[in-house]
């Protein structure tokens, strides 16, 4: 190795640390890393957060990634803690002091092949164990539901088929599944690709045009959780968002069956107001002349906990805003925003308030 | 001899004599002064220059971008920016900060440095890289230009398929996404031609391949990986702008065309570019880090390989994009392995400087303080990468903060903080000026401390459950705090790298003079005068090893070729292994063709955005100024 002298004036006079400095800098330490821990522990049990699962795979995934940031922080510590000592050296020394041919050989080998090759082993094994576990249909019972999800501009559509697929009941934006069993979600799209995700269940799985994809969901407990369209899908992936509530088999079966029904009004100025400012064009009631396919299935409107894909409380408020200035709340919304007369709005927002 | 010529206009202010011979090839590799001169040179230093200045403007204005998606997503429901608006700005953000930034300027630090450090006096084909500028001035220059007038694409940077097809993406944005790719393809493989000749063929008698710097190393790599990753995006951007503009249905599933092909097409591209600019920037770091312990590199042979094996493997890792798309686990754990694979790549080079710095006299001066600067930095993303690779993991953070927080870490870390050592290290010897120190210094620190504070806390954001590309949030979901720090920190971010464009400026007029060598660094770059000579070098020099420069220092004992015409373009060919003297290539002189054609290439590009017409006009307009580019001059001039 070739060392050449350098000019003095780059020399790095060593600095001491006088008693203050270091009380200084202890106080410091201890204020950002009360600062960090606190910041980790905000926000991790949330409603739509990897960390809190709340299902088998969830938990799987969240294990791992617990196991990668720990070896991730064990190895940036040893390699920066590396570059420090490899600065420091010469630094206190004062002198160039090479390290030997067979020790950096043994330097590199280890950290530049032996640690990253373990590292691969274990990420590709872990990666293949795991997600064979957590995408496939193990432990399926015959009764588990089978639901398609359909990505739409900007909401979902959940239709629940039966044993031989035929759609039991149509609801949008609100997906409901029994605690314990393995659901089969079926990923359709016919216009762009989406992404279905709820991180406490399941990690994401795109829906694509001509495409066939499978999810399974199996919530452990019950519970209601956030989903969030994930795949960049036009003006309002941002609030194309949808609940998922885990229920015990018996209250599900009451739910299903409620949605299975037809709508409980079928007549009266409410469903007037409704087809005659042009909402069944789009929007399906059933049991009523409201058969529109675009827009989502409003036959139970009133039973579900959010509107505009769960970006709005269901409350009479919130309708009746979204229902007359859609495009303040969602701007590029496909529905129209309608201005009925004041009467003609209450008795909607009364209809649609009854649907449940 | 007091009366300087003119033609030494840059050396203009010195005062020390210039021998009549020096002064004579001085004039003949001269770039003609004055506002009309300007587009016709062709010298590499010209050129590359262009390219680096074009470059950072452009990071200027995408990081401007940047910085106003922060402010909309200060507070959850912000109305800042619109939903429209927000969806095209990152879109252009992202295009920007990848095509029109990252790649050329990599593509310039390589066009101006390679010729130097292989100690050639040009690029073996100067109008090529003159003509490859102006398309990627003027392409990139209307990309910006269709946001200011509300027509800018909003279908993100990676313009998946059927969002950007003729039934979703109405209006012209997408058409213009496409053709400003075709500019740069066109712009990146002239770059890469013409380094890889030049690299191969005119590399200074004894520089065999065994002694090339690695940074040489690096820019070659990086031109067989665009030749080889280009023409997929090519493929892909064609096949788009049929589906838009004549109706084909390439992407459309329902007559048979499939989505994921233009995934596929995408990221088999998309993944090696991201190494196209991360393999010269590692090649900065090598280079810097070898200048500041003034040592050789320990395990050159390594270093060469891990940077090959990135290039090599970089291609066979593009389904990590894809986890999500539901292609048979099997098949994706193939990439996962694949993906993992480059971190052996990684560690060596990280390893090999590790070993280079232990217990050696390091200068701490800005340079040194970017690389590490991007050593805490990339790693920490090379980190993230690593996690990513695994698809049970990728399938809960792919498309959400965390996968942003990762590749900033890495693109951010890994090559723009290498880019800003490099311009730390080398603005003496492009300007003959050096950067200020106390300022470079500050503005290492402030924007180390600003990107991990905008950056780090958008793990955390990712994990919990916050999607990428997403305008606005809704309260409640425990997002607000991180994401007013991720602000705070981006202004701080941008107010370090603040600090460095104005100490640019501030140098440029204020700076102290620069002598040749101010670093006392090893490769041939610093053996001619700060700035440069017109032809390079007086004499061609002779190489015995990797470091010619502190070889001369000790044997005190200098080779040059003797016998070089100087009254004509001369530069020296030698083989392409071990550099033997093969034969004198001469090259062209100033010219204005190279833009003529850029220009008649533009119209046409843009011009298929209307008409189909333009495609048969683009060619024989394209064809007649190439006529007069490659028209044989008489021989007094071409001599």
């Amino acid at each position: 190795m070739i060392v050449v002298g350098r000019p003095d004036h780059h020399d790095n006079p060593r600095r001491r640390q006088s008693p203050a400095r270091r009380r200084l800098a202890r106080r410091w330490f201890r204020a950002v890393s009360a600062m960090a821990a606190a910041l980790l522990l905000t926000g991790c049990d949330g409603p739509q957060s990897v960390l809190a699962p709340s299902s088998e795979d969830a938990r799987l995934m969240a294990l791992l990634s617990w196991w990668f940031f720990g070896a991730g922080a064990l190895i940036l510590a040893v390699t920066l803690g590396l570059l420090v000592i490899a600065l420091s050296l010469a630094w206190r020394g004062g002198q160039s002091r090479p390290i030997s041919f067979r020790a950096s050989m043994v330097l590199v080998v280890s950290g530049g092949v032996v640690a990253p090759a373990l590292a691969i082993v274990a990420v590709t094994y872990t990666g293949v164990m795991i997600g064979d576990e957590t995408e496939g249909a193990d432990g399926r019972s015959a009764t588990a539901p089978t639901v398609e999800v359909d990505g739409r501009m900007w909401w979902w559509e959940f239709r629940y088929l039966d044993k031989n697929g035929a759609v039991i009941a149509v609801t949008a934006n609100e997906l409901h599944l029994p605690v314990g069993e393995r659901a089969r979600l079926r990923l359709t799209s016919d216009n762009v690709i989406h992404s279905f995700w709820v991180p406490n269940l399941q990690g994401k799985t795109d829906l694509i045009p001509g495409k066939d994809n499978v999810l399974y969901a199996q919530p452990a407990v019950s519970g209601v959780w956030r989903g969030q369209c994930a795949e960049f899908c036009g003006m309002q992936h941002a609030l194309m968002g949808f609940v998922v509530v885990a229920q015990p088999r018996p209250a599900y079966e009451t739910w299903l069956a409620d949605q299975a029904a037809d709508a409980a009004v079928t007549s009266g100025p409410g469903l007037d107001a409704f087809l005659n400012n042009g909402c069944g064009v789009c929007h399906a009631i059933r049991g009523t002349a409201a058969d529109g396919q675009a827009g989502p299935d409003l036959t139970h409107l009133a039973s579900r906990a959010t509107l505009a894909a769960a970006t709005l409380p269901n409350t009479r408020g919130n309708l009746g805003g979204w229902i007359t200035s859609t495009h303040e709340v969602k701007p590029g919304a496909l529905m129209p925003a309608i201005a009925p007369e004041p009467e003609e709005l209450q008795h909607l927002l009364d209809f649609l308030g009854a649907l449940k | 001899m007091n009366d300087i010529d003119p033609a030494l206009d840059l050396r203009a202010r010195r005062t020390d004599p210039i021998h009549e011979e020096l002064a004579e090839i001085e004039r003949t590799w001269l770039s003609p002064p004055g506002f009309f001169g300007w587009f016709t040179h062709v010298n590499h230093t010209s050129i590359g220059l262009r390219f680096l200045v074009t470059s950072f403007a452009f990071f200027l204005i995408a990081g401007l971008l940047g910085l106003a998606m922060r402010l909309q997503l200060v507070t959850p429901l912000n109305d800042f920016l619109g939903p429209e608006t927000y969806n095209q700005v990152m879109t252009v953000h992202g295009t920007a900060m990848m095509f029109l930034f990252a790649i050329p300027a990599v593509e310039g630090v390589a066009i101006y440095f390679v010729p130097l450090m292989i100690g050639a006096r040009d690029l073996a084909f100067p109008r090529l890289s003159a003509f490859g500028y102006y398309i990627y001035l003027i392409g990139g220059t209307v990309f910006f230009a269709s946001l200011f007038v509300g027509m800018a694409p909003a279908a993100g940077w990676f313009n998946y398929v059927p969002l950007s097809g003729p039934e979703y993406a109405e209006g012209r944005g997408v058409d213009i996404w496409v053709t400003m790719i075709t500019f740069i393809e066109v712009s990146a493989l002239t770059a890469a031609v013409e380094l890889i000749v030049s690299i191969f063929k005119l590399r200074a008698p004894g520089m065999s391949l065994n002694r090339m710097p690695i940074f040489v190393w690096a820019a070659l790599v990086m031109a067989f990986m665009i030749m080889f990753a280009m023409p997929s995006v090519i493929v892909a951007s064609a096949m788009l702008t049929m589906d838009r503009l004549v109706d084909t249905q390439f992407f459309n599933p329902d007559l048979g065309g499939s989505p994921l092909l233009w995934q596929h097409l995408f990221w088999f591209f998309g993944h090696p570019e991201v190494y196209i600019i991360l393999v010269p920037a590692l090649g900065i770091v090598t280079t810097i880090v070898v200048t500041f312990t003034q040592r050789s590199v320990f395990g050159y042979t390594a270093l060469v390989l891990a940077i090959v094996g990135v290039g090599m493997v970089s291609f066979g890792l593009w389904v990590h994009h894809m986890y999500a798309t539901g292609l048979p686990l099997l098949g994706r754990s193939f990439f996962q392995a694949a993906s993992s694979m480059i971190a052996i790549a990684s560690g060596v080079q990280i390893y090999c400087w590790i070993a280079t710095m232990w217990g050696a006299r390091i200068r701490f001066d800005t340079p040194m303080l970017f690389v590490l600067g991007f050593f805490a930095i990339f790693v920490t993303g090379g980190l993230t990468g690593v996690m990513v690779a695994s698809v049970p993991f990728d399938r809960q953070v792919h498309d959400t903060y965390f996968v942003v927080a990762h590749f900033h870490y890495v693109l951010v870390g890994g090559a723009v903080f290498p880019l800003l050592a490099g311009l730390y290290y080398w603005f003496p010897k492009v300007t003959g000026r050096m950067l200020h120190e106390r300022l470079g210094k500050w503005s290492c620190g402030i924007a180390f401390v600003g990107f991990n504070l905008t950056f780090f806390p958008m793990h955390q954001l990712g994990l919990e459950g916050m999607p990428r590309r997403i305008y606005t949030y809704l309260p409640g979901l425990g997002w607000d705090f991180l994401n007013q720090l991720a602000t705070v920190g981006a202004f701080v971010l941008a107010a370090g790298f603040a600090l460095t464009f104005w100490n640019v400026f501030r140098s440029l007029r204020a700076g102290d003079a620069a002598p040749a060598n101010p670093w006392h660094a090893p490769t041939l770059e610093w053996a001619t005068t700060s700035p440069p000579l017109n032809c390079n070098f007086a004499e061609q020099i002779v190489v015995r090893s990797d470091q010619p420069i502190w070889d001369w220092e000790r044997t005190g004992r200098r080779a040059v070729v003797g016998g070089m015409r100087i009254d004509r373009r001369e530069t020296i060919v030698t083989t392409l292994l071990d550099a033997r003297p093969q034969s004198v290539q001469i090259l062209p002189t100033p010219t204005p063709w190279p833009f003529y054609s850029a220009v008649v290439l533009s119209v046409c590009f843009f011009g298929l955005i209307f008409s189909p017409w333009f495609y048969v006009a683009g060619i024989f307009g394209a064809f007649a100024t190439f006529v007069f580019w490659f028209l044989p001059r008489r021989r007094s001039e071409v001599i």
